[in-house]
């Protein structure tokens, strides 16, 4: 592999394929992820759209498949064995690359939002203490959190609440990050204010993975549409390919449907 | 309560020199009393803690001995339990058995007992923590220990103070049950004062130290309980 592949390479999985006892929730799943690119995927529920996230993440552990963040190897496909994991030491040190922001938050109530946030790099990653708080300080303030670092999640909005799972996701500088369905818990009226998080993410070259069920969203946004039905991939492409012209007759069922949701 | 003594004292067969005598022996007791609470609870809530940590394994050879210890535990009387342990090593080992040893059997015997109920309120506890947190700092990079103390332990001590305080009541009432082996606290003192006055006088002021020491003890958990509500 020569450099520039490597560079351009955040996240690539190849082959991957997870089972739930008898249910084969994910299919010989191969994607690759280039810097700065943002990639929403789509499709039913239950089609393992967040299997397939919690399988990047480490939450699961694949059966089969290479896995790799920068080139470095998660897991690798060997004969027989199926995916094998780097041992723990190496999965520790990769694991501050990527970040993940919950559907339903997961902040840790019995923590302030400052603390929320400065608590992970400064006792997981040893980073100094003053310069974690000047960089949640930073954060919070994107995220128009800046008069709320003393209050407790419990006394915030679900939109704030998400806004700070995403300044803590952001804070351990990840190359990549990934959101699951990061605006189904939230009122209608608050999911604008993380889309627009987002949005300025997507500004800013920050390489994203996001599960939604905003089409619009998606098409805006994205760089590539992945749709996902049954636990393999139908189509991806280009947002003007995938949702303004789909090929596949699921990807168009999929989207009529959801038409007529709204 | 105060007031409850004095008219007590106020009585016409019961001189008030009796009264103050009975009140300081029955304050000896007390301290005994207090001293088996407190090393109860010394012994008992982190050996509750490991308890449950084993009885939450999924491997079965840990969790089986482990559950059946607490079924055990839970399904016999408590005062048989004392017995088993002050009177075990006579009965086993035919080893003479002396008063120091007393007091250690009933501290071992009610740790034994209260570790069991505590691991099942802990568990109950950790069990009620959404699976999401776990997530959260697994994605974070906490290690295991990190995220069991720094993260589920404070909210499981939020969670599990209702019942935790309704156990030590409990416990301050259990005491009295040394008797059994008459390990001299307040209520085998109030036992043999009574027995020697023919008076209900030190029961009903062995009720009243009872009385005070769980309202304080309700009082000081609700503290406790209002300090931690400043989350959810
Ligand atoms: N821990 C699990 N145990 C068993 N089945 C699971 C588990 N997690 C997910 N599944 C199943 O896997 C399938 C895909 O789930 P999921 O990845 O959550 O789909 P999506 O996020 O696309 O809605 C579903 O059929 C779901 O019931
Ligand atoms: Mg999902």
């Amino acid at each position: 592999m020569n450099n520039f592949e490597k560079s351009a390479s955040i996240f690539e999985v190849h082959h991957l394929s997870k089972r739930f006892g008898d249910l084969e929730v994910l299919k010989d799943i191969s994607v690759t992820i280039n810097k700065g690119e943002i990639v929403s995927i789509i499709g039913p529920s239950g089609s393992g759209k967040s299997t397939f996230l919690r399988c990047a993440t480490l939450l699961e552990t694949m059966e089969h498949g290479t896995m790799k963040y920068q080139g470095e190897v998660v897991c690798e496909e060997k004969d027989g064995q199926g995916a094998v994991y780097a041992p723990p030491r190496i999965l520790r040190k990769l694991r501050s690359l990527f970040g993940l922001v919950f559907q339903n938050f997961n902040l840790f109530p019995h923590w302030t939002v400052l603390k929320n946030v400065t608590d992970a790099p400064i006792s997981v990653q040893g980073r100094s203490k003053e310069e974690v708080l000047a960089d949640a300080r930073q954060l919070l303030k994107r995220m128009g959190l800046d008069t709320k670092e003393d209050a407790y999640p419990c006394q915030l909005s679900g939109g704030q609440q998400q806004r700070v799972s995403i300044a803590r996701a952001l804070i351990s500088k990840p190359v990549i990050l990934f959101f699951d369905e990061p605006t189904s818990a939230l009122d209608p009226e608050l999911t604008g204010e993380i889309l627009k998080v987002i949005k300025d993410l997507a500004a800013a070259h920050m390489t994203m993975v996001i599960v939604t069920h905003e089409i619009e969203f998606a098409r805006h946004v994205s760089d590539r549409v992945i749709f996902m039905a049954d636990g393999v991939i139908v189509e991806q492409g280009p947002p003007e390919e995938v949702i303004g012209n789909p090929k596949q007759p699921r990807t168009q069922a999929f989207l009529r449907k959801l038409s007529h949701q709204n | 309560m105060a007031l409850g003594i004095l008219q007590i004292a106020n009585q016409p067969t019961m001189s008030g020199s009796i009264l103050l005598s009975t009140l300081r022996q029955l304050a000896t007791g007390f301290g005994m009393t207090v001293a088996i609470f407190v090393f109860t609870l010394l012994f008992s809530m982190p050996l509750g803690l490991g308890l449950c940590n084993v009885r939450m394994s999924r491997r079965w050879f840990f969790s089986w001995p482990a559950r059946l210890y607490i079924s055990v535990m839970r399904g016999t009387p408590l005062m048989l339990q004392i017995l088993m342990i002050f009177f075990g090593p006579y009965y086993l080992f035919k080893m003479s058995l002396s008063d120091a040893y007393r007091f250690p059997a009933v501290i071992i015997a009610f740790s034994l007992n209260y570790a069991a109920y505590f691991a099942e309120i802990y568990r109950a506890g950790i069990e009620s923590i959404p699976i999401g947190q776990y997530e959260a700092a697994n994605v974070l990079g906490y290690s295991k220990l990190q995220t069991f103390f720094k993260i589920i332990l404070p909210q499981v001590v939020k969670r599990t103070l209702p019942p935790v305080t309704n156990e030590i009541i409990t416990l301050t009432k259990d005491t009295s049950l040394a008797f059994a082996i008459a390990c001299t606290e307040m209520f085998t003192t109030a036992k043999q004062l009574a027995s020697a006055q023919r008076s209900m006088v030190p029961y009903i002021a062995a009720a009243v130290f009872y009385y005070i020491f769980n309202f304080v003890v309700a009082f000081v958990m609700e503290r406790c309980e209002k300090k931690l509500s400043y989350y959810r």
